[in-house]
């Protein structure tokens, strides 16, 4: 390989050091069938020195056989890869070219512009994080790149290379090339492009594709391949939330359980809270163990394994988010799809859906519109064929933890695949997560506390929480809340602060108030429940009849009493707020385990005894006791 | 007071790393651009606010440790990548295997076979279709390392080959390569029923190569259907196969000549000798030099065997592989002897040269 580098001959291992520490990129160059996209590819290769001389003697011969550029070597040779594309003289599939400079490694998606092959287009797409648009400046903006631009903005690629070619056939005229760039930018204004640049060149001739021309001294710009090697494509990955995809349960013996999988984005320190979805549990960072020694923080693209500080089920197909920016998880979503198989799409029909780590059954409910990929207009349409775009309702058998494709390219994205063929026949990009009740139609159905309950997919409940003053109830109620709103559950807790405050603001502490302290509470739980909600109720509330009659207002099945059992002298050597010492003192009339009695329930539904159990091991075992008895439904999905 | 102190000393230390100004960073921390210089000159502030701005530092701090993380170099993606790939095929296929061909390719596939996994060590066998043509190290650097990664080796030689006596010299090398190769790879597939097999084909090889998939779908009978491959988009990999069909998975996909090379300097890869030069034993046959490594060698009265230095490029079968005369015999000897080179790494190989379609031919008919 002639890399005319001096480096290699005079210090082997210098030139090695610069080579290794060399970052990536990965392009698509999209262009129509003459606008010279193989022949920029294969200048790209021969000036960055790529090609061996025994690969130029055979594109030499064949270059005279075929006679494309008279005596000239036809550069496009070198990478029109297969047989058939060979004679007909274009390119119809991605094929992947490499090179590299001292500054970066290029991956570079070579991709066919015509109509038919939208689906190879996406398929360079989906992972470039630049696109190069081949125009020819003879022609101006025409439908098929505006076609390309549009599928390289929908496939989520930010960063555009207008790159205008055959400016050699108009001597560089400047006014050809602000033509051509003023009509881009007016048409891209709606692509949510990042960054456009414009560059005129001739890739046969090498004019600003490794080196400025000097016959565009008007270009201020930089050539094609300065530009590829300086945009910053990274810049965004770090500050996005840690997302890892399980790809593998790690279990060499039954001392070590790591969870595999490759970082989609943001950063994990050891030690870090994490929230696996959908289960919904929580641990931290034990390690991060690679095979060169374990890690203190890995971020995006980084394929590790991490063991956690507790012992909770995770399996292949899970996510594992940073808890202070959990994964949304739903099983109904709106999203793009494009077609890639002959056979059309069936509504209705039950596909195999694949995120990068997990497979469900899924079918595509409703078609809301086709795009007609010439004008972007929204066409309706009863299914998609080959190569067709389209904006549809996904209906999965199994919820699965996502973000929205804008969001991250890599959970955000999905392949559909026909369960008899097997093959890929679809590909789509989340939008967003419908929930039942923004399309399903209840207008002719009364509207009931089941219902309600239903659309949040779950069974409403009272949870009533007694014990004694620094018991533990709110720490618990709170901490269960937090567990409940992670499995996607609605919820809401009263309590002391902000009942007393508000709506009991009249009541003190006397026996007559704190019963109608409690019948307050029972009354506006009941409105809670009927509402849909797994409410939280969290009171002292001694007396047994006062519990009873909440129980009555609600009835059994809605009413779970929970006794936070915890001695009198435990409570009281907590004192977290100091009431205790108070009230011995004598400051505070009426305290509950001082001067006035704690009637301790007989047969509480769940009792905890805080003196066992830490509050998180409570609100576990609460949580337990939901999923056992129906109250959370599709918890294990 | 002391905590002050400590949080000039890292903002002073924070401003020269992250190439700030201490009054950009005065603004940033404590909403006013002077306020440092006024600690700096004994200034006090309350508590809150340094407590505020000490998390904001600590904040900045961590983004600049995590952004130096996020460079990654280009090896570094490649790795990751091909981890993600061979964990990937584990977690989809339930029989995977890893076709282990003994050259520099298969030690790096090795390599990070053993790191995908780690502290597991790989969930599946290595396969070695063995020609008998081997160069006779080859076989015995496949033995030792299979044994020293811990992994079951195992080895298919076509019986019928066998039978028959199957060699270069005797039948040709495409038929030898056909029968001993290709027709001893589909046996050993079928024999095991594997429903994946890990290749350390590059797409940059050939140009074939540059549009197959990274997971290849293959039919029953092994074909590779150049025009009804299954896309593949993302990192999402569809490994669905019903009985009998496979896949071949080539982790190596993205990486080019140089980068193995240079990764195999950079993890100390173990790669067998004969890529180093020594002095051996030679013929010039049609123009290559071949490796008299064994008594099965032709040697006719007009050939001479010289002792030259000489090493290999590619391994394979030791009467099809030419050696290239060079003094090289240390890894950055090879590779920089590799980036001078002018011509591509598989014109040794006898079975590219033929035409230019030829090994698309070879691979629509199950060749690696």
């Amino acid at each position: 390989m002639s890399h005319h580098d001096d480096l290699i001959a005079t210090d082997v291992l210098a030139y090695l050091n610069v080579h290794e520490s060399k970052s990536f990129l990965r392009f698509i160059t999209c262009g129509s069938v003459d606008d010279g996209k193989s022949t920029l590819i294969g200048r790209l290769l021969y000036d960055s020195k790529q090609i061996y001389e025994d690969q130029l003697v055979i594109i030499e011969k064949e270059s005279k056989k075929l006679g494309t550029q008279g005596d000239k070597v036809d550069l496009a040779l070198l990478v029109d890869g297969l047989a058939a594309e060979r004679e007909q003289g274009i390119t119809i599939d991605v094929a992947y070219r490499y090179f590299s400079t001292n500054k970066r490694k290029f991956i570079v998606a070579d991709t066919p512009g015509h109509v038919q092959y939208t689906r190879n287009m996406a398929t360079g797409a989906s992972t470039a994080d630049v696109a190069v648009l081949l125009i020819d400046a003879r022609y101006g903006l025409q439908e098929q790149s505006r076609r390309h631009a549009y599928i390289v903005s929908l496939f989520g690629v930010k960063r555009v290379v207008l790159a205008i070619n055959k400016m050699d056939l108009n001597n560089f005229d400047q006014s050809v090339f602000n033509a051509i760039e003023v009509d881009f930018r007016k048409f891209s204004e709606n692509l949510g492009f990042l960054d456009i640049t414009c560059i005129p060149i001739s890739a046969l001739n090498g004019d600003n594709v490794t080196t400025l021309s000097n016959r565009s001294k008007w270009y201020k710009g930089p050539s094609l391949l300065n530009f590829l090697e300086h945009v910053d494509v990274d810049q965004n990955s770090f500050e996005a939330p840690f997302r890892l995809p399980v790809q593998w349960v790690n279990r060499p013996n039954l001392d070590f359980r790591g969870f595999s999988g490759t970082i989609t984005s943001g950063i994990i320190n050891v030690g870090d809270s994490i929230t696996v979805s959908p289960s919904g549990k929580r641990s931290k960072v034990k390690e991060i163990v690679t095979h060169g020694g374990n890690l203190k923080t890995a971020c995006e693209n980084m394929a590790i394994t991490l063991t956690l500080e507790d012992q909770i089920d995770i399996s292949r197909g899970d996510m594992i988010s940073t808890s202070d920016s959990p994964t949304a998880q739903a099983d109904q979503f709106q999203a793009h799809i494009l077609w890639m198989n002959e056979k059309e799409l069936f509504p209705g029909r039950q596909y195999l859906l694949k995120t990068i780590n997990k497979t469900v059954l899924a079918s595509i409910s409703n078609l809301k519109y086709k795009v007609d990929i010439n004008d972007f207009s929204e066409v309706a349409d009863k299914t998609l064929g080959l190569n067709e775009i389209g904006v549809a309702t996904l209906v999965l058998s199994a919820p699965i933890a996502f973000d929205a494709y804008a969001d991250n390219r890599k959970t955000g994205s999905i392949i559909i695949i026909d369960r008899q063929t097997n093959e890929t026949v679809g590909v789509g990009m989340i939008d967003f997560a419908l929930r039942r009740s923004s399309n399903v139609v209840w207008q002719d159905l009364e509207v009931n506390k089941l219902i309600r309950a239903k659309q949040k997919n779950q069974n409403p409940a009272l949870l009533w929480f007694t014990g004694l003053s620094g018991s533990g109830k709110s720490t618990i109620a709170n901490l269960l809340e937090k567990r409940l709103l992670d499995l996607n559950r609605h919820t809401y807790i009263l309590d002391g602060d902000n009942l007393r405050h508000g709506l009991n603001r009249d009541l003190g502490f006397t026996k007559v108030d704190r019963v109608e302290n409690i019948r307050r509470v029972g009354e506006v739980s009941s409105l809670m429940v009927d509402a849909g909600l797994i409410t939280i109720a969290s009171f002292i509330s001694p007396y047994k009849a006062e519990r009873q009659m909440a129980r009555d207002l609600l009835g059994d099945k809605f009413f779970i009493e929970i006794f936070i059992s915890t001695p009198l002298d435990v409570a009281e050597s907590r004192d977290v707020k100091g009431l205790y010492a108070k009230a011995r003192a004598g400051e505070i009339k009426n305290f509950t385990g001082i001067d006035s009695d704690y009637e301790v329930p007989e047969n509480p539904e769940i009792e905890i005894d805080t003196t066992k159990l830490s509050a998180a091991e409570a609100a576990e075992i609460i949580v337990k006791y939901l999923k056992d008895n129906g109250f959370l439904s599709g918890y294990d999905l | 007071m002391s905590t002050i102190k400590e949080f000039l000393i890292r903002v002073e230390a924070y401003a020269a790393i992250s190439e700030q100004s201490v009054s950009t960073l005065s603004r940033k921390l404590l909403n006013d651009g002077k306020g440092i210089a006024r600690l700096k000159a004994g200034g006090q502030c309350t508590l809150k606010t340094l407590s505020t701005a000490f998390t904001r530092l600590e904040n900045y701090e961590r983004d600049l440790l995590g952004k130096d993380n996020v460079n990654m170099t280009h090896l570094e993606h490649l790795e990751a990548e091909a981890i993600h790939i061979m964990r990937e095929v584990v977690a989809q296929c339930e029989n995977p295997v890893m076709l282990y061909s003994v050259g520099k390719d298969s030690s790096v596939m090795l390599h990070l076979a053993e790191k995908a996994f780690y502290p597991s060590r790989p969930p599946f066998p290595l396969l070695h279709v063995d020609t008998t043509w081997k160069f006779k190290e080859m076989i015995k650097f496949r033995d030792r390392r299979a044994k020293e990664v811990g992994m079951d080796l195992i080895v298919h030689i076509n019986p019928e080959g066998l039978a028959k006596n199957v060699g270069p010299f005797t039948h040709g090398s495409a038929e030898h390569t056909d029968i001993m190769k290709t027709q001893g790879l589909k046996q050993a597939l079928d024999k095991y029923q594997f429903d994946a097999a890990f290749g350390g084909a590059r797409r940059d090889e050939e140009k074939s190569r540059a549009k197959e998939r990274i997971f290849s779908f293959r039919t029953v009978q092994h074909r590779w259907d150049v025009k009804n491959q299954r896309p593949e988009l993302w990192n999402i990999y569809n490994a669905q196969v019903k009985k009998g069909e496979s896949l071949r998975v080539f982790p190596l996909s993205n990486w080019t000549e140089l980068d193995i090379w240079q990764y195999i300097y950079k993890e100390n890869i173990q790669i067998p000798n004969l890529y180093f030069s020594e002095k051996r034993h030679v013929i010039r046959k049609d123009g290559a030099l071949i490796l008299v490594d064994d008594e099965r060698m032709p040697i006719g009265p007009d050939d001479t065997v010289e002792e030259k230095m000489v090493r290999f490029r590619t391994l394979g079968c030791y009467p099809l592989t030419g050696a290239i005369e060079s003094e090289a015999n240390t890894l950055p000897d090879i590779i920089k002897e590799m980036l001078l080179a002018t011509t591509s790494e598989r014109e040794g190989r006898i079975i590219d040269a033929d035409s230019g379609a030829s090994m698309e031919q070879k691979k629509e008919e199950g060749y690696f």
